[in-house]
């Protein structure tokens, strides 16, 4: 029941899509009004930290809901002409079924507890995969990014690595480790190193030279240097390649699964499809995209949460 | 002579290219008393700015000597404070951090200094601002601010307020030298203003271009707060104006030349 609640939760919030754009436009709005606000008062008083602390925060929400809210129009109209089709009974349910009867396996799925116990297993396999792929991209990438010396050692071989698609050579990695676990997350670790390790390594290498002089003017011992000026300048190259290390991790994921498991929302896949069970091919699918979409949210907040120092163009 | 804080002796700089090479500095003599205000003014090319990153430790390769209170220039460091023509501020940093930089802001006689220096560039309740609230003005104070904390012997100052407006210029002269009265600090500042150079220096120096060397150091015994609607300062604005047009027929000439 709990579950049927929360689908249509789910569903209604994608139906809201019609109001929470124009929220997105009143969020436009209010942002001219708060420069406007900055600019009146800039000779007199400063922002109070509070203040723009909390409007950051409420920037974040309002761009997460008009994110959500715009992007909602083209799957809303699409599910609604879809399940029109399959109503209609011109298209064949077997071939594709339509979205409620998608909705009526997904909550099957989550009352027998199948659901959530796969999608635990697929997430803590990326989860791993990604946390030792990333912590060593970020390892290699500082270590690139700061010393000449190791780039040219490294880089060369690293760059040749990257252009070889880590799916290519995941066959070899399952001959090497076999079906268990380590196999899974070793394709997924190789995958999620590339993005982090570049743009850590470019981030590094795109720090203002003139602040780098003003580091040596006011003396900075190597290690401040790391920590006040190279690190947070590298910020935002560093949260963009974990960005995109998550999204490669969870390619990674979806591979792997699909080559042999026994768990996972992948291995849910391949047995649907086996069983001609075509809804929960679905349900997987839609799973991999909602989780995916969520966890490239999270880190949209968390780049604005760490990264509202930068005075550059929002569009 | 007294023993002086700053000598440049027989300064020579010249910056290798693909056609040859650039004689930026040639024969520079220049010492400087604690406590002066020095200011530097040439037409661009002239090496003023170059002559500022040799004093810093932020260029080398020169020949000569450059020694500040009495030991030899080796690098850059807190002892010579710099500002630059942008403020350069971390733009993560808020003021107050941006001012201590890797100073720690919970030690009570740093928190103390930061917040005096606050007082003296007028910037109270910005303390938790950043840079990109700033106007061009407060963040220069800011750097300004920054350089003072570490009790730099000397502040280098190189053009900092060219990219300001007219009036903010006049303001932030105004604030810098109150800074300077207060503080005492010795100040080599560079500019290609010449009422901004009389106006602030005990000396004005004029370079010239090509090579860059020193014409003539002029001083200026007008008492401060000076004023520059006066008789006496058009004067010794004149003066210096000579020097410099006399500067700007020389680059015309050797332009012509090429």
């Amino acid at each position: 029941m709990a579950g049927q609640l929360s689908w249509i939760n789910g569903y209604a919030h994608e139906t809201k899509g019609g109001w929470t754009m124009s929220d997105g436009v009143e969020a436009i709005f209010k942002n001219t009004t708060r420069v406007r606000d900055s600019l009146d008062s800039s000779d007199a008083a400063p922002l109070p930290i509070k203040k723009s602390k909390k409007s950051a925060a409420a920037i974040a929400w309002k761009s997460l809901l008009s994110d959500w809210g715009t992007g909602a129009i083209i799957p809303v109209v699409t599910i609604f002409l879809w399940q029109l089709a399959g109503s209609t009974g011109l298209i064949s349910a077997q071939f594709l079924p339509t979205p409620l009867s998608i909705a009526r396996a997904f909550t099957d799925l989550l009352i027998t507890g199948e659901l959530t116990h796969h999608l635990g297993v697929s997430m803590g396999r990326a989860g791993i995969g990604f946390l030792i792929g990333g912590v060593l991209g970020l390892l290699f990438g500082v270590l690139t990014g700061l010393f000449r010396s190791v780039e040219y050692v490294l880089d060369p071989s690293v760059q040749v690595l990257r252009l070889v698609p880590h799916l290519a050579i995941a066959p070899l990695i399952i001959l090497w480790f076999g079906f268990g676990e380590m196999s899974k997350v070793v394709i997924i670790l190789t995958g999620s190193f590339f993005p982090l390790y570049i743009n850590t390594f470019m981030g590094i290498r795109n720090v203002d030279n003139k602040l780098f002089e003003v580091s040596r003017v006011l003396g900075f011992s190597p290690y401040q240097k790391l920590r006040r000026l190279i690190l947070p300048a590298a910020l935002p190259g560093i949260l963009l390649g974990l960005r995109l290390s998550l999204a490669v991790a969870w390619i990674g994921l979806v591979v792997a699964e699909l080559i042999g498991s026994q768990s996972g929302i992948g291995f849910l896949i391949n047995e649907a499809k086996q069983n001609s069970n075509t809804e929960i091919v679905f349900v997987g699918i839609i799973i991999f995209a909602i989780v995916g979409k969520l966890i490239d949210s999270l880190f949209r907040i968390i780049e604005r949460r760490f990264l509202f120092w930068r005075d550059s163009y929002e569009g | 002579m007294e023993e002086a804080l700053l000598s440049i002796s027989n300064l020579n700089k010249r910056f290798e290219s693909t056609g040859g090479h650039v004689q930026a500095l040639y024969n520079v003599d220049l010492h400087v008393q604690e406590g002066e205000f020095i200011t530097v003014i040439g037409p661009s090319g002239c090496g003023k700015s170059t002559l500022l990153r040799i004093v810093a430790g932020l260029d080398n390769g020169y020949t000569g000597s450059v020694t500040l209170g009495g030991t030899e220039i080796g690098g850059p460091g807190i002892d010579k404070g710099f500002i630059f023509q942008e403020h350069r501020l971390f733009p993560w940093l808020t003021v107050e951090k941006n001012i201590a930089s890797d100073l720690p802001l919970g030690n009570k006689e740093i928190r103390r200094k930061v917040d005096e220096l606050i007082n003296l560039v007028k910037l109270n309740g910005f303390e938790k601002s950043y840079p990109r609230e700033l106007s061009g003005g407060m963040a220069q104070r800011v750097a300004i601010a920054r350089a003072l904390l570490r009790n730099p012997k000397i502040l280098l100052l190189d053009e900092p307020f060219g990219a300001l407006d007219a009036f903010t210029r006049a303001h932030m002269q105004t604030v810098l030298l109150d800074i300077w009265r207060a503080n005492k600090t010795t100040m080599i500042f560079v500019t290609h203003d010449i009422d901004e150079a009389v106006f602030l220096g005990n000396r004005v120096v004029i370079l010239e271009p090509r090579p860059g060397k020193i014409r003539k150091i002029v001083p200026v015994d007008l008492p401060y707060p000076r004023k520059k609607t006066t008789s006496s300062f058009q004067e010794l604005r004149l003066k210096v104006l000579n020097y410099f047009e006399k500067v700007d027929e020389l680059e015309l000439i050797d332009g012509a030349g090429i």
